[in-house]
């Protein structure tokens, strides 16, 4: 009852951010200077083509009434159409949208990975060089940011050595079946490995160069909150019932310590949807990280708000289950 | 073998890191100096000592959380002093420990049964579940609570459950570490019955750590009074409140509160 209680209140604060984001972002992309209609139009188009596309598009109007009119389609699922493509905006973001989410869903697997086995071995070499090793790993990790990590890893396995595809999401002369548009879970549900090895290869560099910075601060929180747990009564008390090292580490210490970790990949899983922007661009990842760029630089308008909005909604929701899992797996929490 | 602890010259000493040098080896404080006792089974050792005496550390060196620098430390017999880890797990079970807090040392994401039958299971107990539900019964707490958490239940059922989970491994030695300073009075003194119920019961050696001289009078047979590492005095309990020979022991026996009604309140 009192899950649901919050549950129902955190849909509504969630429906408020929304409806904020939506107003500062309207508002935002129309103040900063930029005319969509003046990139449309070729060079020495008269006054007359001018003032009637700009009110085919209903940019004659004032910018409240241009809201007005915006937010009540979005509220029947119209999201407008886009200046540049023609297209409703809502297909365009959402035949994207697969692309992204493959990509970050990897990239924090990796990052999971990465980062809770430097946790893990630096607390069981606890005092030792390998524990050296790793913080100094993690230190370079986390102050090279995520594109020069991409750039790093073009030069390394894209040119010096090409093991991986540098660009695009899948190698174009191949023949798709797909009815979605999530590459990776449909060719693995189709068992088709041939395309799915090939979409990896394609994904790989991206999501590393985004886990890089992610995986070492999960790394990093993970040991240190491991190390504050290691000296707790219960695991002191694990050992004098006879348990080994890594029993003690891995039952009794990780699920209490890996509470915050587990805020943290919350709060810095929405931080790398949006380097996805950045990375999709580096290796042309039609994502909508890239289409968000394209829109940014041909001023759509239309094509701005429906991604941001959606970049909102994907916050929102991340966040949401960041809490609640974080409730299930904490049993004071759950009983309070 | 009368004796299920003899101990012998017992030192220890830590690097201290605060006095460290820029390079080089940090210098050693001695924490433990040359302690000589036994204990013999079945008694209930008091072990006193103001804090920083070493008494925790002695205890945790007679667990073998802690490895000596010098001397030797046998148990029922053996040679533990410097055994590796791997070497001790078997032995583990013959000595258990209970700790001060009773909540840091119950882990909060296991229900109380699991945190009883857990180490049942890793010593290869053939029903580690109704091992459990026997030790809640002898510590005197409804099997219900094998389904709780620890933050469910009250400080003094915590310590139930605590000492709960070191006799259903049937222990031949319990080291309990200050397990009462915690509590109010009422479930201290509960506690104290049963521990001492328990003792006479399942037949265990008892070391009490304590800085509470009421205490370890009521439960200790003999007592060993700590004063910075070193050993100022070994006596049977009576001895020691009757005729204390170390100056710090009367210093001690001397700030133990003392109700008296005929003396003015202020």
């Amino acid at each position: 009852m009192q899950i649901l209680r919050s549950l129902l209140f955190r849909l509504a604060s969630t429906a408020v951010t929304l409806v904020g984001v939506a107003v500062i972002v309207f508002f935002v992309i129309r103040v900063v200077p930029g005319d969509p209609i003046a990139m449309m139009l070729p060079p020495g188009a008269t006054e007359e083509d001018i003032a009637r596309l700009t009110a085919l598009y209903g940019l004659d109007k004032s910018i409240p009434e241009q809201f007005f009119i915006w937010a009540g389609g979005v509220l029947q699922g119209d999201f407008g159409t886009s200046i540049t493509a023609r297209r409703p905006v809502l297909d365009l973001v959402l035949g994207r949208l697969p692309a992204t989410l493959e990509l970050s869903i990897m990239a924090l697997v990796i990052a999971v990975i990465l980062g809770g086995v430097a946790a893990l071995t630096g607390t069981r070499e606890r005092g030792t060089k390998v524990e050296a090793g790793i913080d100094v790993a993690n230190g370079m990790a986390l102050s090279v940011p995520d594109f020069l990590w991409a750039l790093i890893l073009i030069l390394l396995f894209g040119v010096a050595w090409p093991v991986f595809h540098i660009s695009g999401r899948v190698t174009p002369s191949l023949d798709l079946p797909f009815v979605t548009n999530f590459y990776l879970f449909e060719s693995l549900l189709r068992l088709r490995f041939d395309l799915w090895a090939d979409i990896v290869s394609h994904m790989f560099m991206p999501a590393l160069a985004l886990a890089i910075p992610l995986a070492a601060i999960i790394g990093q929180l993970l040991k240190q909150s491991l190390k504050e747990t290691m000296h707790l009564d219960y695991v002191t008390l694990s050992r004098t019932k006879g348990y080994g090292e890594n029993h003690v580490i891995i039952r009794e210490a990780l699920p209490n310590a890996i509470l915050p970790t587990l805020t943290l990949v919350g709060v810095q899983f929405t931080f790398l949807i949006g380097g996805t922007v950045i990375i999709e661009r580096l290796f042309s990842y039609e994502g909508l990280g890239n289409m968000a760029i394209d829109a940014v630089i041909n001023r759509d308008l239309p094509l701005i708000q429906g991604i941001v909005i959606l970049f909102a909604v994907i916050f929102t929701v991340v966040n949401l289950v960041v809490d609640l899992t974080y409730a299930l797996l904490n049993p004071r929490l759950r009983h309070a | 073998m009368a004796d299920l602890y003899q101990v012998e010259n017992l030192r220890l000493s830590f690097p201290d890191l605060t006095r460290k040098p820029l390079l080089g080896p940090a210098p050693r404080t001695e924490i433990l100096k040359d302690l000589t006792f036994t204990i013999p089974r079945g008694e209930i050792l008091g072990i006193v000592g103001g804090s920083g005496s070493g008494k925790s550390t002695l205890g945790r060196v007679l667990v073998r959380l802690l490895e000596p620098s010098a001397g030797t430390v046998r148990f029922d017999g053996r040679d533990i002093t410097h055994l590796a880890e791997a070497e001790l797990r078997p032995l583990r079970r013959r000595f258990q420990m209970i700790f001060q807090d009773p909540m840091s040392s119950l882990n909060p994401r296991h229900r109380i049964g699991r945190l009883i039958a857990a180490p049942l299971r890793l010593h290869g107990s053939e029903d580690p579940e109704k091992g459990a539900l026997e030790a809640l019964d002898q510590v005197g707490l409804p099997r219900s609570f094998a389904s709780r958490y620890p933050h469910e239940l009250s400080g003094g059922q915590r310590q139930r459950v605590g000492i709960a989970r070191a006799i259903a491994l049937r222990p031949d030695f319990i080291l309990a570490d200050e397990i009462v300073s915690g509590l109010d009075v009422s479930s201290q003194a509960q506690v104290l019955a049963l521990l001492e119920q328990l003792v006479a019961e399942l037949g265990l050696t008892l070391a009490f750590i304590s800085h509470d001289l009421s205490v370890i009078r009521r439960l200790c047979t003999r007592i060993l009074v700590l004063y910075r590492g070193e050993i100022v005095e070994n006596a049977t309990t009576a001895e020691l409140y009757d005729n204390p020979r170390a100056a710090y022991t009367r210093e001690l026996l001397d700030a133990i509160p003392l109700p008296d009604p005929d003396q003015p309140w202020i």
